[in-house]
């Protein structure tokens, strides 16, 4: 008798997944060891990679990239576990609060990034104008170049500190009362009922927080294009900016090999990193 | 007693907080877009002097031949086909995979994983998408968002298969239905919840994306509306106040989204990213 689950329903959305995605992920191996310009092209081995970690510039990507990565997703964990578990707790308003918090993720990063650009502007703009009305000097947030790619990340931990918030919420929503109850009658303080039932409990959603703004981080282009553009100079290039100016430059092989070897940091990172999460979970 | 001063107390201060912090912001946009050029070109936070956010707006529209009302065409065009296609698609896979205990399964999820964590070798796919006439074209960023974002509706999908019972399955077996008259007439509309979610998540990531268009449909033919935004910046040094009317404009419809589907797409974000 044949299945009434027949496997042909996998063939539709196997045909997109298969030109898509398999196919240019597996070509881009072969023209990354290549000079190319989608007309012709000339083998030349492992060029492209010996050039990429040769360039300054490149390497200066390369390192930003952790640093960027790195950096938001340690402020959304945070950032999102505190304001989660606030956020759950009896407090006025909790609604418009958690409305607020989350509004950002639904605005496009060309509107997050105009904004900003405007709000951080050095000489006018109106965060560095309400510094200076309460007696700080406001940095050149993104065109000094020391500063450019935090400045970006902070923008990015305000437009996604909503999501990491709203994945707390519902890993606190999950965690039934009881165990609270009893941490109570037990006369526990607060801090010690956070420390020992709250974050242990709250794992599962450390684990969702942790892994997606670490894919989103590494991968990151678009804010950076919007509000630097890579500038001041280098100084908050990534990989994905490298490989969209390399292509835009022309060098379609340098630009395949970038995006090479942000596939392999990201899958270096993220398959040991999930594989490890989800390990300690299945111990417990 | 401390439960008051906690409840008022700290609500205030969160209130006032959230405030300075993202309320400003906005309220920072909708000024400007409601200000004169001279005006907002002070960068300021203060009341416009003189509203003409409704001037700003017509301008903006029409602005380049009307190429925003062009590209909300497109912008719109792009997201209900894409994710129309993902919906029924990503239904399809995650339901079989779910249903039947297949030697294709583990390579199958293996696949799914990969393409929620690899990132896509963009010009590879230029490549492709050029070799079958598909480069700069709607249909091709249809085309690429669909295979991008296949992987996240599987996992949804394939999540709440489970929670649908086989036995309803196996009833509509014995009355006669075929595979496709099961799928489509029986388990899709049952699936409704997690249909409007994964709408609403994907319509939202879909409408917002601006690196596929940039890499995929470059050119104000096919523009959609972040890339005009984006192009916009270059032109328009000078003008802020059209600018911020322009972020105003494609802020409305997810913020719509939002307003209609405030619940389906906090379950939806929750539970597609605790499954991812």
């Amino acid at each position: 008798m044949k299945s009434p689950y027949p496997t042909w329903f996998f063939i539709p959305a196997g045909v997109f997944y298969l030109v898509l995605f398999l196919v240019p992920t597996i070509a881009s191996f072969y023209f990354s060891l290549t000079r190319w310009t989608l007309f012709s092209v000339e083998f030349i081995g492992f060029d492209n990679f010996v050039r990429f970690f040769q360039e300054p510039q490149l390497v200066q990507g390369f390192i930003n990239t952790f640093i960027y990565a790195f950096l938001t997703s340690g402020a959304k964990v945070v950032l999102g576990l505190l304001l989660g578990v606030f956020l759950s707790s009896q407090i006025i308003a909790r609604g418009f609060l958690r409305s607020v918090v989350f509004f950002p993720v639904l605005v496009s990063v060309i509107g997050v990034g105009i904004l900003f650009k405007v709000l951080m502007d050095p000489f006018d703009g109106p965060i560095n104008e309400g510094l200076a009305a309460i007696g700080i000097d406001g940095p050149g947030w993104y065109t000094d170049p020391s500063l450019a790619l935090v400045s970006v990340a902070i923008v990015d931990i305000w437009a996604g500190v909503g999501l990491a918030t709203l994945i707390y919420i519902a890993g606190m929503v999950a965690i039934p009362q009881e165990y609270f109850e009893a941490s109570k009658v037990d006369g526990a303080s607060a801090w010690s009922t956070f420390r020992h039932i709250t974050l242990p409990l709250l794992r599962p959603a450390t684990v969702t927080v942790v892994l997606l703004s670490l894919i989103g981080g590494l991968r990151r282009f678009d804010l950076i294009w919007t509000m630097t553009g890579g500038g001041p100079g280098f100084s908050s290039d990534v990989l994905a900016s490298v490989v969209y100016k390399q292509y835009q430059a022309g060098f379609f092989g340098l630009s395949t090999a970038g995006n090479v070897v942000l596939f392999v940091v990201v899958a270096a990172i993220i398959f040991p990193l999930s594989w490890w999460l989800n390990r300690k979970e299945d111990e417990r | 007693m401390r439960n008051t001063v906690w409840r008022w107390g700290a609500g205030s201060v969160a209130i006032l907080v959230t405030v300075v912090v993202f309320v400003v912001p906005f309220a920072f946009i909708v000024f400007t877009a409601g200000k004169t050029q001279a005006e907002a070109a002070a960068l300021q936070f203060t009341w416009p002097t003189e509203w003409v956010i409704w001037d700003n707006i017509v301008t903006v529209l029409q602005n380049r031949d009307f190429l925003l009302v062009r590209a909300f065409v497109n912008s719109t065009v792009l997201t209900v086909s894409a994710v129309a296609i993902m919906v029924v698609l990503g239904a399809m896979v995650g339901y079989v995979l779910q249903r039947r205990k297949s030697r294709w399964n583990p390579v199958v999820n293996a696949f799914v994983l990969a393409g929620l964590i690899i990132p896509p070798a963009v010009v590879p796919t230029i490549w492709v998408l050029q070799g079958i006439e598909l480069f700069k074209s709607i249909p091709g960023l249809i085309a690429v968002h669909v295979a991008f974002g296949l992987s996240f509706c599987i996992l949804l999908f394939r999540a709440f298969v489970a929670t649908i019972p086989r036995e309803l399955d196996e009833a509509a077996i014995i009355d006669g239905a075929g595979p496709i008259k099961l799928f489509f007439r029986v388990v899709f509309p049952l699936l409704r919840s997690v249909i409007v979610t994964v709408i609403v998540v994907q319509s939202v990531a879909v409408f917002n994306d601006f690196a596929y268009a940039l890499y995929f449909a470059p050119g104000d033919e096919n523009a959609t509306v972040q890339l005009t935004t984006f192009n916009y910046i270059s032109q328009a040094v000078t003008a802020d106040n059209l600018l911020f009317a322009n972020v105003l404009i494609i802020t409305i419809p997810p913020l719509i989204m939002y307003v209609f589907f405030q619940r389906q797409i906090v379950a939806g974000m929750t539970s597609g990213a605790v499954k991812g």
